[in-house]
């Protein structure tokens, strides 16, 4: 008796440590805490909870649960490398750190780990270049996308002429802030435009000089490139100095809710990209918080529900499940390795339709990827602040970005790149 | 007057505006090294922790109400109510006393003796876990501090000083949230020196600060007065807050403003009052007005985090106690 007793829980322990149902684990490198965690937080509120929706709803993606690892990085380099070097052994099918510094640690480590990184909006934009970057998608737009968008709105704006007028670019002294130097110093001399440069070292928090040299030389446009507290000092300091809110353009990293509610009404006026547009009434948020908010598995307090960075770090986490999908379906079976969803985001197709399907109808510009191109389209929407309202009002229709300017451009630094690191272009 | 002859007074004046905030953060450094001989890192998590403080109090927020609602699986946030300006403040002054008798209690009076670097060492523990308290209470979203400090340039001053150069020039800017900082801080820094001249527990502290050994015979009671101390550093803690809060919204850069204080300090010297506010004036108007003559025109400017270390630098070498420091003599 003693022994069938053995036997029946030896049997017990066998089947329970059967090999469990596969996961599909999904790393996210949040930052929660530090100067950086307004930006951080919602971000990554959206990009869990739309994994949760799945879950819930769909029981996962093709039928395998989704898992998702947090790890805090502080959006600090180091820490986000850690963060890769202790997730990717879980089993990580995709990475999407939300920084441009980690970004650019974490590319030849995942080249060679053969593990696909997403950055939307941030990273290396040379990365479009898929032949070189295999590894690197950055669709559905890059910053010197953002950069070339600005200058087309301005050139809309002013008859399609820029020429005698004077930029000044605000930026946040790292590697993210110097990104769209480059292209912005191309469309100067192409289109006649004055372009000046004023860098603001990390954190941002003191900006007075830069503003009184703004007040001094009275450019006709600002435009930032700027995260964190730098967002929120320089529009109370636009404001301060009396610069027209209207003229002053943050990129889509600095048009958030959190960097205009600070300074109030003075705030009022002004203007930033998006990649994504802001819409609180799409069905899937009402999905999110039925049965995922309301079944307590929500990532956040859910507060920031509907805002600009949960609404991005919900369109992120929709085109990375879309990406797995599109691998299921490529190579017909449901539990894919990192390197199959790099074949589904290399192959993925985002269409008005199938955001109508998921809920989200409208909430990014359709697009294609392929092997040679990684970046998408390169679209982006002017918005404005409307302090009296507390919201972003889109003031245009996506705007494309002058891709002779910016193709160029990208050839030559990924050639660059390709030649430093003895990399061979080509379709993986 | 040249237009440029006038924007480099108006950078001076910035300067002396922005050197009044970095003084103000210094000045809570200068407090507590002063009575018990702890370099505080803490200080600029301490001004981070009471605007969160403040802000949450004013709006009503339920302190660690993500915690109760992840364990009690409660939806709770705020009481719905607001509170007045100066009740939450004062609110905030009885929690940053408790914090200073928090940390006498548990930390310190557990390390009577142990040499400075510990000290220092227990300091840097106390901001890490100060911060991640913060977060746990207040969250970690950008909190508006709406106090009814002014902001945006004085027109009047703009508007009187135009015509003094011509058509390039547009009258001295000169933010209104500054003029308050500036008379803010000559009120705090009038106080803490009547205090200490007048009362009998400035006296004390005085006199702790001299000999804390001597101060003991006499029966001065050191537990009370670093808790004092503490509590007077949590004050000036509360007020940088204020300041750095009202420009940019509460959020945890404000930490970081500890940065701006550490030159202050190397040049003001450690135990000086005078020193802190002197201090923050030559460092407040050397980093802008470098920034305005060499580093914004010819290296590509972001000269000021660095420049102001390397005029706190170049001071160091000619007076190592800094300009108002006490100096520095041990006999063998």
């Amino acid at each position: 008796m003693k022994m069938k007793k053995l036997a029946a829980m030896a049997l017990a322990g066998t089947l329970a440590a059967a090999p469990a149902m596969a996961e599909l684990v999904i790393p996210d490198l949040s930052y929660r805490t530090g100067p950086y965690a307004a930006g951080g937080t919602p971000f990554s509120d959206g990009y869990q909870d739309y994994f949760n929706l799945l879950n819930a709803r769909d029981g996962g993606i093709g039928g395998e649960a989704i898992r998702i690892v947090e790890c805090e990085t502080g959006y600090n380099t180091e820490k986000g490398v850690e963060c890769y070097e202790s997730t990717k052994g879980e089993g990580a099918l995709i990475y999407q750190p939300l920084s441009t510094g980690i970004t650019y640690q974490i590319i030849p480590k995942a080249t060679v780990d053969e593990i696909p990184i997403h950055t939307m909006g941030y990273g290396r934009t040379s990365a479009a270049n898929g032949e070189v970057f295999n590894w690197v998608f950055n669709y559905p737009a890059n910053y010197w996308d953002a950069a070339s968008v600005m200058v087309n709105y301005l050139l809309e704006e002013n008859g399609g002429d820029l020429s005698g007028k004077s930029i000044a670019l605000i930026y946040h002294n790292s590697a993210y802030g110097k990104e769209p130097i480059r292209t912005l110093e191309e469309l100067s001399a192409m289109h006649g435009f004055e372009l000046s440069q004023l860098a603001v070292d990390h954190p941002g928090q003191e900006q007075k000089s830069q503003w009184l040299q703004i007040r001094r030389e009275r450019p006709d446009y600002v435009l930032m490139w700027g995260w964190g507290v730098m967002n929120q000092v320089a529009v109370q300091e636009a404001s301060n100095i009396g610069f027209p809110m209207e003229n002053f353009i943050g990129n889509w990293w600095a048009g958030a809710e959190h960097d205009v509610t600070p300074a109030g009404a003075g705030a009022d006026g002004y203007k930033s990209l998006n990649m994504n547009r802001i819409d609180a009434d799409l069905p899937v948020f009402g999905e999110i918080r039925t049965l995922v908010h309301e079944a307590g598995n929500a990532a956040g307090d859910g507060s920031n529900v509907g805002s600009v960075l949960y609404t991005r770090g919900m369109y992120a986490a929709m085109l990375a499940a879309e990406a797995i999908a599109n691998a299921q379906e490529i190579h017909g079976v449901t539990d894919v390795t990192a390197a199959m969803v790099r074949d589904g985001m290399a192959s993925l197709e985002i269409t008005e339709a199938r955001m109508a399907e998921l809920g989200m109808s409208q909430i990014g510009p359709e697009f294609s990827v392929s092997c040679e191109n990684h970046g998408g389209s390169g679209l982006g929407i002017v918005q404005q602040w409307s302090a009296a309202d507390s919201q972003w009002v889109a003031l245009t229709d996506y705007i494309a970005p002058d891709d002779s300017v910016i193709d160029p451009l990208i050839a030559a630094d990924s050639a660059a790149f390709a030649a430093e690191n003895n990399i061979e272009p080509g379709c993986l | 007057m040249s237009a440029d002859f006038l924007y480099g007074i108006e950078v001076v004046i910035n300067g002396l505006m922005a050197g009044v905030l970095y003084a103000l953060v210094a000045l809570g450094f200068v407090l507590i090294y002063k009575a018990s001989g702890i370099f505080n890192y803490a200080q600029g998590v301490m001004a981070l922790f009471s605007a969160l403080t403040l802000a949450g109090i004013m709006s009503g927020q339920v302190p660690f109400s993500h915690l109760i609602n992840a364990i009690f699986g409660t939806d709770i946030h705020y009481f719905g109510w607001n509170v007045p300006v100066l009740a939450a403040i004062i609110l905030t002054l009885i929690v940053m006393v408790i914090f200073a008798w928090g940390v006498q209690r548990y930390v310190f009076r557990h390390l009577v003796g142990q040499e400075p670097i510990i000290l220092f060492m227990a300091t840097i523990g106390l901001a890490y876990f100060l911060e991640g308290i913060g977060d746990l209470m207040w969250g970690s979203d950008i909190k508006t501090l709406a106090v009814g400090l002014p902001q945006g340039g004085s027109r009047f001053v703009e508007d009187t000083t135009a015509g003094l150069g011509g058509d390039d020039f547009f009258g001295f800017f000169i933010d209104k949230l500054d003029m308050v900082a500036t008379v803010i801080a000559i009120i705090l820094v009038a106080g803490l020196i009547a205090f200490s001249q007048y009362t009998k527990q400035g006296r004390a502290m005085r006199a702790v600060a001299d000999d804390h050994q001597a101060a003991l015979s006499v029966g001065i009671s050191l537990n009370f007065i670093w808790v004092l101390v503490w509590s007077l550093a949590g004050l000036v803690a509360l007020v940088a807050g204020i300041m750095w809060g009202a420009k940019s919204g509460v959020q945890f850069s404000l930490s970081l403003i500890a940065l701006k204080a550490l030159p202050v300090l190397m040049l003001g010297g450690f135990t000086s009052i005078p020193g802190a506010i002197v201090g923050g004036l030559i460092i407040g108007v050397g980093e802008k007005l470098f920034e305005y003559l060499i580093g914004a025109p010819y290296l590509g400017g972001a000269t000021e985090n660095w420049f102001a270390y390397v005029l706190a630098l170049l001071f160091l070498v000619f007076r190592p106690q800094g300009l108002f420091g006490e100096r520095i003599i041990e006999r063998v």
